[in-house]
């Protein structure tokens, strides 16, 4: 199978420049790269217009198989990565049982084989049974594929615990992704706490929840010389321990999802289930203290904490409600709706976000798109401006605050291993009428 | 049975037509938050003409006759739930009750699927208690009947609020310039968000007082002035609200004991003194005696708890009549 890319502008984030190219695609590698390629027998894509950047990388999805399959399966959920313009997903361990196994680990590659369309990189947990008490067998997790250890979902709230884990990652060159909360200080917590929980006497989770571990875990890391990757950071006041640690040279690197960076607390104000998440939607200030962070690098990635649930879990009062927002296919139009087209963001410094830098923490090849490269392109049309429709999500969670809003600025072409895993059809027919 | 509707027909037409003509238009009473000082004021100017029934010796007014109205309690409570029904049966409307453990609310039936049901069985109100902020909100987005909130959780308790609110004006007058302390535990208290929302939208000046580790972030973004030492809160005031202090607050280590809150917080014939002499004393009830408010200022000369009581029948039925016929026109439909 061959593809052509033809008009497109190819962005390149680590010469950080973007150049007006044709693409050839065969055999599952880039085969060409040229101002104009012409070729018979090629499948083309009028790509003229959009960005053609090398393949997204989720660094943070949930994909609920093994055992939460009502919520979303492997099948379901690469699909929606590929809808959202992810040509790779990291899912967290926190499935049922929990990940905590060399078993389930090779059951999620097994079955991101047999049913996924975009590749499935697991993560296993750092304790048994995510308990936070005791070690998971590291070893054997690594050997059977795992690429990070985390509990994600909750803390280790043991210091001496997750000294261990720390310690014992490096024997495997494992990084230890952290989910920074102080279980006890976010107890029955539901929002931010702020003016807002204070209005609709909800708990509040207070930011000093994820800063005590935040600050914690990089001592910890300080301690032992673990490479640490600091999941969602949601608060401002969380970004100068990251910016000291890094000014350090401690191994720490940080996410952002698209919802923190992009929504408030103010969302919840009607009691929307669907923006119930965790770590909470925060204040404005903290959405502008996380897009200055990004932009100055202190945070190297934007993850979307893809976290689907079914509608009936979500239809219930907000105490009861689970956290979580199906973000996979909506997180390219909402960043850049929201960061590149008001220039916060620069279409390469969205593509280092995505692709690049989630590549180097995951060690992965370099994320460019030049000759002999794997086939792995996301293709963004900047001006398609769509309403975001949750009962047309392929993911099973139709959990998303932002169903019914217009975003400019969508995927219209993923590509893995050289074959489409998802074509804007609608769009492609327009391109060709005009 | 006919003069008698004859009468009440003359009796609402004079409230409704009111003083600027004004008419009850929402459909569920959820908050105070969303209420305008207009429609409290309407709703209060109601409310009294409704005490005056309550004296008589036959309550029974034909004027809901064939509405019905459901209380759905997820929370015991007997003073609130009485009151709605005693208002609905005053009214003439048919009432039933369903309480549902706490308990059994994960595993039995949700609200969405109760709401249905009751959808269905036609019920024109529902008045609903729950421990969940905003359960009301989603209830009122999926049904076509009224719904009245009854408390949710730490959030809104409007008809609370309101019958403080109408025995205040009832002995003061007005609202404007008044001082108001809310004393106690302001976080989970959502009798005390409804006053602030209310009072200040009346011109009341409030002031919250109680431990720092009861008290929420940013309340004073709210227009009230807060305070840690009682003296200081009291000192001048026109009323104090005293709150139920909840023995579940101290075993989440919220404050050390309920000793020292009495002692620190509790309101006392001493404290009173710091207030104006002629102070008025209210409490939502039930009280925990001896522990928030001594015996001899909630048995006192200043103590209005008990009026309180009769009040919230008042202003359920003033609230359960602007619902019903509010709406739709000045008279009573028959």
């Amino acid at each position: 199978m061959k593809l052509l890319l033809k008009g497109g502008f190819v962005v390149d984030p680590v010469r950080e420049s973007i150049e007006k190219q044709d693409l050839l695609v065969e055999g599952g590698k880039i085969t060409g790269l040229a101002p104009k390629i012409s070729i018979e027998d090629a499948e083309v894509f009028n790509v003229t217009g959009c960005y053609v950047c090398p393949g997204f990388i989720d660094l943070h999805c949930h994909l609920r198989e093994p055992g939460e399959e009502h919520k979303e399966t492997i099948a379901t959920g690469t699909r929606a990565a590929a809808k959202g313009g992810f040509t790779a997903v990291v899912c967290m361990g926190n499935t049922n049982p929990p990940a905590d196994n060399r078993a389930v680990i090779e059951f999620i590659k097994k079955r991101a084989a047999e049913t996924g369309v975009v590749p499935v990189y697991p993560v296993g947990c750092a304790t048994k049974g995510r308990k936070g008490e005791e070690i998971s067998e590291i070893g054997d997790l690594a050997e059977a594929g795992a690429v990070a250890l985390s509990d994600d979902g909750s803390s280790v709230m043991n210091s001496e615990v997750y000294r261990r884990v720390l310690e014992y990652s490096k024997m495997f060159d494992l990084f230890v992704i952290s989910h920074c909360e102080d279980s006890n200080l976010s107890a029955d917590g539901v929002i931010n706490e702020g003016l807002v929980s204070t209005i609709l006497g909800l708990k509040g989770i207070p930011c000093a929840a994820e800063e005590v571990h935040v600050a914690r875990d990089i001592i910890l890391v300080e301690l032992t010389g673990a490479r640490l990757h600091i999941a969602h950071v949601s608060s401002g006041g969380s970004i100068r321990y990251i910016k000291e640690a890094k000014e350090r040279g401690l191994r720490v690197t940080a996410e952002v999802t698209p919802h923190h960076l992009c929504l408030t607390e103010e969302l919840v104000k009607d009691f929307d289930t669907n923006a119930k998440v965790n770590p909470p939607l925060r204040t404005r200030e903290d959405v502008e203290a996380l897009r200055q962070a990004l932009k100055e690098g202190v945070i190297d990635v934007i993850a979307t904490d893809h976290a689907p649930h079914s509608r009936e879990e979500k239809e219930v009062e907000f105490d009861y409600a689970p956290f979580g927002i199906s973000g996979l296919e909506t997180a390219v139009p909402l960043l850049w709706d929201k960061l590149v087209h008001p220039g916060v963001l620069t279409p390469v410094e969205l593509v280092q976000k995505l692709a690049l830098n989630p590549a180097r923490i995951l060690g992965l090849p370099e994320r460019v798109l030049a000759v002999g490269k794997e086939a792995a392109i996301t293709v963004i049309a900047p001006d398609l401006q769509k309403t975001v429709d949750v009962s047309s999500f392929v993911s099973l969670g139709k959990n998303s605050p932002l169903d019914g809003w217009t975003l400019r600025g969508w995927p219209v072409l993923t590509v893995v291993a050289g074959k489409p895993v998802m074509v804007d059809s609608d769009y492609f027919a327009g391109q060709e009428r005009r | 049975m006919s003069s008698l509707r004859g009468w009440a027909k003359r009796f609402f037409c004079g409230i409704l037509k009111g003083e600027n003509g004004m008419r009850f238009k929402r459909k569920d009473i959820l908050g105070l938050q969303e209420l305008s000082a207009e429609e409290i004021k309407l709703i209060l100017d109601t409310a009294a003409p409704m005490k005056e029934i309550l004296k008589r010796e036959i309550k029974k007014l034909p004027t809901l006759r064939g509405r019905s109205v459901v209380t759905l309690f997820y929370e015991p409570s007997t003073r609130t739930r009485n009151s709605f029904e005693l208002a609905a049966k005053y009214m003439g409307a048919d009432t039933v009750n369903v309480t549902v453990a706490t308990s059994s609310v994960q595993k039995g039936e949700n609200l969405k699927d109760t709401a249905k049901t009751i959808q269905m069985m036609g019920i024109d109100v529902i008045v609903i208690r729950h421990s969940a902020a905003g359960a009301p909100h989603m209830l009122a987005r999926m049904v076509e009947a009224r719904v009245i909130n009854a408390g949710d959780g730490a959030h809104e308790h409007p008809t609370q609020a309101l019958l403080d609110m109408f025995t205040i004006r009832e002995k003061k007058g007005d609202f404007k310039g008044l001082q108001v302390a809310i004393l106690g535990d302001i976080t989970h208290s959502r009798v005390a968000r409804s006053n602030i929302w209310g009072l200040t939208k009346m011109g009341a000046e409030v002031r919250v007082v109680g431990p720092a580790t009861l008290m929420p972030p940013y309340i004073s973004e709210l227009g009230v002035k807060v305070f840690y030492r009682c003296e200081e809160a009291l000192e001048g005031v026109d009323v104090i609200n005293v709150l139920r202090i909840q023995r579940e607050r101290q075993r989440k280590g919220l404050f050390p004991s309920i000793r020292e809150y009495s002692r620190l917080f509790g309101l006392n014939e001493a404290r009173l003194r710091y207030a104006k002499p002629d102070v008025l004393v209210l409490h939502p009830g039930p009280v925990n005696r001896g522990v928030e408010i001594s015996p001899q200022v909630q048995d006192g000369p200043h103590s209005a708890i008990n009026e309180q009581v009769t009040n919230g029948v008042a202003v359920r039925m003033a609230l359960l009549y602007l619902l019903l016929s509010g709406g739709e026109s000045g008279e009573i439909t028959s």
